[in-house]
């Protein structure tokens, strides 16, 4: 029963270390900043609810298994709001800078 | 070489990459970030090396670093270019470097060198635990057997405040630090301020709690507690207090205030100065906590809001 | 090579590195991080000299944890004064650089900056 536990965790573990992976390239292959947010988000979401997952037959008891989930909900609150500031932020910069170049500017 | 060797060498490799980073990225905003970063991984090393309590307040106070930088980092930017111009030239840059390998290899060796058996003051730690009651024994150093330095540090964090007050333009004396914030009260800042803060509070004060024999303290509560109360700021829930109020001195007072007493009291009632009569040492210990927890958490805040930027007078 | 070894020479780099960041960088801002780096390397040495100090039961030395916490602390608020006087100096100045400049009032005479 114990060696299926460890399966669980092993594969769910490595399962969510592949999604940091794909964040991670994401962040770093991605053209411009909203699409870098969606490979974020990617490993926030999949990537650490996998690990907590995987670390949940390994948690002494039940209070530990319950601390993990929160920690995995409260990475995921965060992360979401962070997530829209930027992707507001972003908009609102480039709204600035388009209408900022629709100004007729000095004759060439 | 072990798997676990084989670990602690990539995590080592990985901080100093991004320590690496922090130095050499050529915009300031990249290399605070990557501070940042450096801090949270530095308490992946404080937990391979059996400290939790340290790694806590690591990964809290890192977290304070970095928004006190970027912070600064944003209004600095326009001192970029100028920053730029004036970088030393080479042969500057080749004597700093030369003399930075030097220090690092004369503290390299000196580890290296280390006495073996490792001087220790952990049996003498655990033999006296059942001096104060409590099971983790960081905190009985700290709030215990050398609560000298505690206080001093109380004083420390003061002081700081008290600098940062006074770089307060004359006609601000006396107001509101840093600029109100204005955030959307529909919005997804002040969404998550409203949800987040009740929950911080209570990390924080569990925090707190737990630090009589489990990993934690009053340090790591505080600064979560300041964390909290940051957030609602920035949400503009909430404005920072003018610091001519008497309330915020009196918190703020309070801490060091309660420490000092209760340390002169040993003078009278226990052995000396910071000695706490057998009886009553953890009910002291842990009344002084939640003081020192309150005044940590408002000076943190403070701290970081920076100096009096709006006037008292409407 | 134990634990207490790599991550004490891990320290003694990031000093290094710390060091060199201070001397070179001309913005005050990265140079009051590359101070903070050298202060995190030395507490680095601190926590390796705490786990070599681990005894049965205890896994590591808690004088030093209590010495690197205090310190973690202190290093904080002198990085919250330095970067407040920062700020005020850009204020007062328009300008964030450490090279000394004649003072405006005699911008008369001909002395270079």
């Amino acid at each position: 029963m114990s060696r299926l536990l460890d399966i669980v965790t092993i594969v769910s573990v490595s399962g969510g270390a592949f999604f940091f992976l794909a964040g991670s390239v994401g962040l770093l292959r991605f053209p411009d900043t909203l699409t870098r947010l969606h490979a974020l988000t990617k490993a926030d979401n999949l990537g650490l609810g996998l690990v907590v997952i995987g670390l949940l037959p390994q948690a002494g008891s039940l209070r530990a298994g319950l601390e993990l989930i929160c920690i995995w909900l409260l990475v995921l609150l965060s992360g979401a709001t962070i997530s829209q500031l930027i992707a507001h932020t972003v908009r609102a910069t480039d709204r600035r800078e388009s209408s900022a170049a629709h100004m007729p500017g000095p004759p060439l | 070489m072990s798997f676990q060797t084989a670990l602690e060498l990539v995590l080592a490799a990985v901080v100093l990459g991004v320590a690496i980073w922090a130095i050499a990225a050529p915009e300031t905003s990249a290399a605070v970030v990557s501070y940042v970063a450096y801090g949270l991984l530095l308490a992946l090393i404080w937990v391979a090396l059996d400290a939790v309590d340290v790694a806590l307040a690591e990964a809290a106070i890192g977290g304070l670093g970095g928004v006190l930088l970027l912070g600064a980092a944003a209004r600095l930017r326009a001192t970029e270019a100028q920053a730029k111009a004036e970088r030393p030239g080479p042969a500057v840059c080749v004597a700093a470097a030369m003399l930075s390998a030097l220090v690092a290899a004369a503290i390299a060796a000196a580890v290296l060198l280390l006495p073996v058996p490792a001087p220790t003051l952990a049996p003498a730690a655990a033999a006296n635990a059942a001096a104060t009651g409590m099971a983790n024994p960081v905190t009985n150093v700290l709030m215990a057997f050398r609560a000298m330095d505690t206080v001093l540090e109380k004083v420390v964090l003061l002081l700081a405040l008290v600098g940062i007050w006074s770089l307060a333009p004359d006609n601000r004396w006396g107001g509101n630090p840093g600029l109100r914030h204005q955030a959307d009260p529909r919005g997804v800042l002040a969404f998550l301020a409203r949800l987040l803060a009740p929950v911080g509070i209570v990390v924080g004060v569990y925090m707190l709690w737990n630090g009589a024999d489990h990993p934690g303290g009053a340090f790591q509560g505080g600064t979560i507690l300041a964390a909290m109360w940051l957030l609602v700021t920035m949400a503009g829930l909430m404005d920072t207090p003018r610091i001519s109020s008497r309330r915020l001195r009196l918190v703020l007072v309070a801490g060091p205030a309660i420490f000092l007493t209760v340390g002169l009291g040993g003078l009278w009632f226990g052995a000396a100065f910071l000695a706490y009569p057998q009886a009553y040492a953890k009910p002291l210990i842990l009344g002084i906590e939640v003081a020192m927890t309150l005044t940590i958490a408002v000076t943190l805040g403070l701290l970081l809001a920076g100096a009096p930027e709006r006037s008292a007078e409407p | 090579m134990s634990s207490a070894t790599v991550f004490g020479v891990c320290g003694a780099v990031v000093i290094g590195l710390g060091l060199y960041g201070l001397i070179t960088s001309p913005q005050p801002l990265r140079k009051i991080v590359a101070f903070n780096l050298v202060g995190s390397g030395t507490f680095l040495i601190f926590g390796v000299v705490a786990r070599r100090g681990a005894v049965a039961g205890l896994g590591s030395d808690p004088a030093p944890q209590a010495l690197v916490i205090t310190g973690i602390v202190v290093a904080f608020s002198a990085t919250a004064l330095a970067v407040a006087l920062l700020l005020r100096f850009f204020q007062a100045t328009g300008s964030a650089t450490l090279r000394a400049s004649a003072p405006p009032s005699t911008a008369s005479d001909t002395s270079p900056g």
